[in-house]
């Protein structure tokens, strides 16, 4: 019996699919869900998500958010989620930099606010694409 | 009467103007569209937040202090987000938004309260200038489909506002996208957050990790920047949709003033013509006698 998982962020639906199994980290270490879990609803911690589906598992990079599972049904709320090979590592890196950048720069609360966001997506995303690399 | 050689010269620049307005129809109608998809593709990130949040105050936490559901007993300063486009050319629908916001920010001081105001838009941010408004943060240049992190900045500014009890309430005037055609001016609370008052309790008895509190407290400020987010989203959709419409009614004038000259014009012609003939008719029969 495999499960209903679905991710969505603010912007799109990432993923509405069936799967197997779900290894996401949560705020208090990684959690597997498999079919007909307990409920459970959990904050997400910034990291890597893995769906196996079919023996295969697909990576993907969340940056916080929220988990609710049913016995069959998983619905994660992601802040930001990709997939790990839709990461271009140079482009995360640059956004680092330059967020890196205007916190030094020590601008208004709300412009270091908005950096300190971007930062954060930016490590994540250079996180998961270098922990797809090590797999390899 | 103008000689013909002017309305000549009107009918061309009339002509190259009804160009442009049909481009511009037709880069805000794709505009519009993409920016209506952005909108939709919000509704299920929002709709599962607020259904999880109903869940979670439905259980006896609502109201906690120290929350953004805490209500304040009495309301001493207010902010406000304008949520503006940064260019104009959008008929009628910016000043129906500034007009709002106006009335709004007269009646909240009325009733004695302090009103800061946040403007996203440059249009909102000059309106609010040129009145002399309490402007205390701006962001302008979100382009056309932003992504919820460019929004986050001014919504941790007003959550943690309403935290350190520097606003006692938070309010978000926009641009409702209606449909095409209509785009209603609209306030929205933001905080503090209203939760679902249907007690649709699920019979689902979850487990929380780490606590129910602490998703709780994760939750609530998501809630408050997607639907500052959907805000912003929608805005934009009824700028370019406000915006298709006026350039259309633009083509559409442009097309009957050509009309109307060119009838002019011709009028013109054929007076003159006539007005030629009969000199030379009346020429050639004062020669004769």
């Amino acid at each position: 019996m495999p499960i209903h998982l679905e991710i969505v962020t603010a912007e799109r639906v990432v993923l509405s699919d069936e799967v197997d199994q779900i290894n996401a980290p949560t705020k208090d270490g990684r959690v597997g869900i498999l079919p007909r879990h307990a409920p459970l609803l959990t904050i997400l911690d910034t990291g890597e998500l893995d769906i196996v589906k079919d023996g295969q598992s697909t990576p993907f990079a969340i940056s916080g958010g929220f988990m609710e599972v049913l016995p069959t049904r998983v619905t994660i709320l992601a802040d930001t989620a990709e997939r790990a090979d839709e990461i271009d590592e140079a482009r995360a890196e640059a956004a680092r930099r330059s967020a890196e950048d205007r916190i030094a720069q020590r601008q208004s609360d709300q412009e270091i606010a908005l950096a300190e966001a971007e930062l954060r997506r930016a490590l994540i995303r250079l996180k998961v694409a270098q922990l797809k690399r090590n797999r390899k | 009467m103008p000689s013909t050689r002017e309305i000549r010269r009107r009918i061309r620049s009339v002509k190259n103007m009804t160009q442009i307005t049909r481009a511009m129809e037709m880069v805000s109608a794709s505009k519009m569209r993409r920016a209506q998809r952005n909108v939709l593709a919000t509704r299920p990130y929002a709709d599962r937040l607020y259904d999880v949040m109903g869940e979670l105050t439905s259980r006896a936490v609502g109201g906690r202090k120290g929350t953004l559901l805490e209500v304040h007993p009495t309301v001493k300063s207010v902010a406000v987000i304008l949520v503006t486009p940064d260019k104009g050319l959008t008929g009628a629908m910016i000043t129906n938004v500034l007009r709002r916001v106006g009335r709004f920010v007269l009646d909240e001081r009325e009733r004695g309260r302090q009103v800061d105001v946040l403007a996203v838009g440059k249009k909102g941010r000059d309106f609010l200038v040129r009145t002399g408004q309490n402007l205390v943060a701006e962001v302008t240049k979100l382009g056309d489909y932003p992504k919820l992190v460019d929004t986050l900045g001014i919504s941790t500014t007003v959550i943690s506002g309403f935290r350190e009890g520097r606003y006692d309430e938070v309010y978000v005037v926009y641009s409702e996208f209606v449909n095409t055609l209509v785009q209603r001016p609209s306030v929205k609370r933001l905080l503090p957050v209203e939760p679902p008052n249907e007690a649709a309790e699920k019979q689902v008895d979850y487990t929380y990790e780490p606590s129910q509190e602490e998703v709780m407290d994760e939750l609530l400020p998501r809630f408050v920047e997607v639907q500052l987010y959907q805000a912003i989203l929608e805005s934009i959709a009824s700028e370019h949709s406000a915006r298709m419409v006026a350039m259309r009614n633009a083509t559409d004038n442009a097309k009957e003033l050509t009309r109307d000259l060119t009838l002019t014009y011709n009028k013109t012609r054929q007076a003159n013509i006539t007005k030629e003939v009969s000199e030379i008719a009346s020429g050639a029969a004062a020669l004769a006698e």
